[in-house]
């Protein structure tokens, strides 16, 4: 049969189609017994995800990630590559992983798209910091980085992060973070943000 | 597999009978309808009679029409060219529109408030449809222009277009419409809506994309926005798109002559569909008034699912569509549509639209009937916010 046309990448058009380790119903998510839970976004940026992780206790490795979202293609794709990646990882590596080694992943994402990768990671790092939460390690909870939108919690270091990528507009760091879309409140503080990375980092 | 196309909003494809209309302006008939010679004549008479068709077809004089680029440079001439016009003569600075605008309309009424216009821009019910007093409230003595598009293109909504142009009328203003998307099914004559000025495009009307006029009232002085050899009376410079000018005429009058015929045909099939969706898929809201509407227009939003994913999981099983989301438009907002139905966030990601056309049979309204449900389906129960 001959291909069909398809908007996205090959990878994006598997992971879309067949998504790896999600929820499909209450009865799995009740049977996982999942030992963190993180949830970001929100239905006015149009994308919600939600994951779910069990953690080998003694390795401090993640066993099994799980997610369920309100996503367009991207977002679903991006979290069924992540949920691949961090199986068996330590958390502390989980943790540490970007956007960027996402999408590279999965061999590219339109421009505009790239902010919906977003989602995964950080959802990540919520079930991570929830399970240091109820297992009582609140020392490891990591908030290195001052949140600067608390409704998809980004933080200053995603801005840099973005920053150092090549956004140099607030558009453009919103089409890497969604940063202040929901949120309109943050925006002149991401604007200090975006001007102090870029003198930072001697971007002009 | 047969492609069911219910996008026809977007985009129609060129009827035959157009493209045959067309073909010899491209290497038999190939003249400048500014040469003096036989081929330059042949070429500008073709261009003068489907002016005088198209004239006849709106109900409008000839030297009325300005054949553009499409529908957005229309609406761009009409509000930028007349807007600058009239403050060259001294006239206000105001402008009257509304939230449901298409961009080409919306985005420059923009550009003109930052060259220092003021624009009012008008909420709809939550039906979808302007209520002619809150047009008449936003009226001042500044007010120049008024522009309310006639059916619009993501909900089928169709506006009063001629009890606005009587209160425009009454007070002096000018009243522009955008019509791209009513051509093909309501009456354009120009003198029954009471309009000045009516955009019209060609690839909504299974025309060729590239056209488009604008219908001006003789005496309404427009500046023009390209500057050159002086066409289209020096309003629209810019050798004229022949085949396409052919083309424009030709699929106008065939949208106009069969247009209560197929109205008929395709509301019968989009409320088979509307009625289907209902009856199988729980949680749903249909947007938009269910009367006052395109007869080929349906527009629904699923709770709990994003419109992406339903429009890249139909186009999988044979179904092209569109939808309203953030994720899906050239920006991060949801359709300033549905927003401006009071709806709420969730419901303009989960919006689809689908457009019936002249291609449109009950075989694809089945196939979507038959798709559909279980997409929703599959895609709610990955969803962590559906019910």
């Amino acid at each position: 049969m001959k291909k069909q046309k398809w908007f996205y990448s090959e990878k994006v058009r598997e992971h879309f189609f067949h998504p790896k380790n999600i929820f499909r119903s209450k009865k799995e998510i009740e049977r996982f017994k999942a030992d963190g839970v993180g949830m970001v976004g929100n239905p006015a940026c149009g994308d919600i995800m939600k994951m779910w992780i069990k953690v080998d206790k003694k390795k401090q490795t993640i066993k099994e990630c799980k997610y369920q979202t309100f996503g367009c293609a991207s977002a679903i794709a991006t979290t069924s590559v992540l949920s691949e990646m961090v199986k068996g990882m330590k958390l502390d590596d989980a943790f540490r992983i970007t956007p960027k080694d996402i999408v590279e992943k999965l061999g590219g994402l339109p421009k505009l798209k790239y902010h919906c990768s977003v989602l995964g990671d950080r959802a990540l790092r919520e079930a991570i910091n929830d399970y240091y939460r109820k297992t009582n390690q609140l020392e490891k909870i990591v908030t290195d980085s001052p949140i600067v939108d608390e409704t998809l919690k980004i933080t200053e270091r995603d801005i840099e992060n973005a920053v150092i990528e090549g956004a140099k507009t607030l558009e453009e760091v919103q089409e890497k973070t969604k940063v202040g879309i929901s949120n309109k409140k943050v925006i002149p503080r991401v604007k200090e943000l975006i001007k102090k990375f870029k003198e930072k980092h001697g971007i002009k | 597999m047969r492609i069911s196309y219910l996008d026809n909003a977007a985009t129609t494809p060129v009827d035959k009978r157009v493209l045959d209309a067309m073909l010899p302006y491209f290497s038999e008939k190939y003249g400048n309808p500014g040469s003096m010679h036989k081929k330059g004549l042949e070429a500008k008479e073709a261009v003068e009679e489907s002016r005088k068709n198209v004239a006849k077809l709106i109900g409008a004089e000839p030297d009325e029409i300005i054949f553009v680029s499409g529908g957005t440079e229309s609406d761009n001439l009409a509000l930028i060219g007349v807007a600058n016009a009239l403050r060259e003569e001294g006239k206000g600075n105001h402008i009257i529109t509304t939230k449901i605008e298409h961009h080409a309309v919306l985005d420059t009424c923009k550009y003109l408030e930052e060259q220092g216009f003021r624009v009012t821009y008008v909420d709809v019910e939550k039906n979808g449809i302007v209520n002619p007093k809150e047009i008449e409230k936003a009226i001042t003595k500044n007010t120049i222009l008024i522009s309310v598009m006639y059916a619009n293109n993501e909900i089928g909504t169709i506006q009063p277009i001629s009890e606005i142009a009587k209160i425009a009328k009454s007070k002096g203003i000018l009243f522009h419409t955008d019509a791209c998307q009513a051509a093909e099914y309501l009456d354009i004559n120009v003198k029954n809506l009471g309009v000045d000025l009516m955009t019209l495009n060609g690839s909504k009307i299974y025309g060729p994309k590239g056209i488009g006029i604008l219908y001006a009232k003789k005496g309404i002085v427009i500046k023009p926005l390209i500057y050159g050899g002086g066409q289209e009376k020096g309003i629209r410079s810019g050798t004229e798109n022949v085949p396409a000018i052919v083309g424009f005429a030709k699929a106008l009058e065939i949208a106009q002559k069969e247009r209560e015929k197929e109205s008929k045909r395709l509301t019968r099939l989009r409320n088979k569909l509307i009625e289907g969706i209902k009856n199988k898929i729980p949680n749903i809201h249909i947007n938009g008034d269910l009367n006052k509407r395109l007869p080929n227009n349906a527009n629904i939003s699923f709770f709990g699912v994003e419109g992406e994913s339903v429009v890249l999981h139909l186009d999988a099983n044979g179904v092209c569509a569109s939808t309203g989301s953030a994720c899906s438009s050239h920006s991060l907002e949801p359709s300033h549509v549905i927003k401006a139905l009071g709806l709420s966030d969730e419901a303009s990601h989960g919006s689809i639209r689908f457009t019936l056309g002249r291609h449109t049979t009950e075989e694809d309204i089945n196939k979507v009937l038959k798709k559909l449900p279980k997409i929703i389906e599959s895609l709610r129960r990955i969803s962590p916010i559906a019910k």
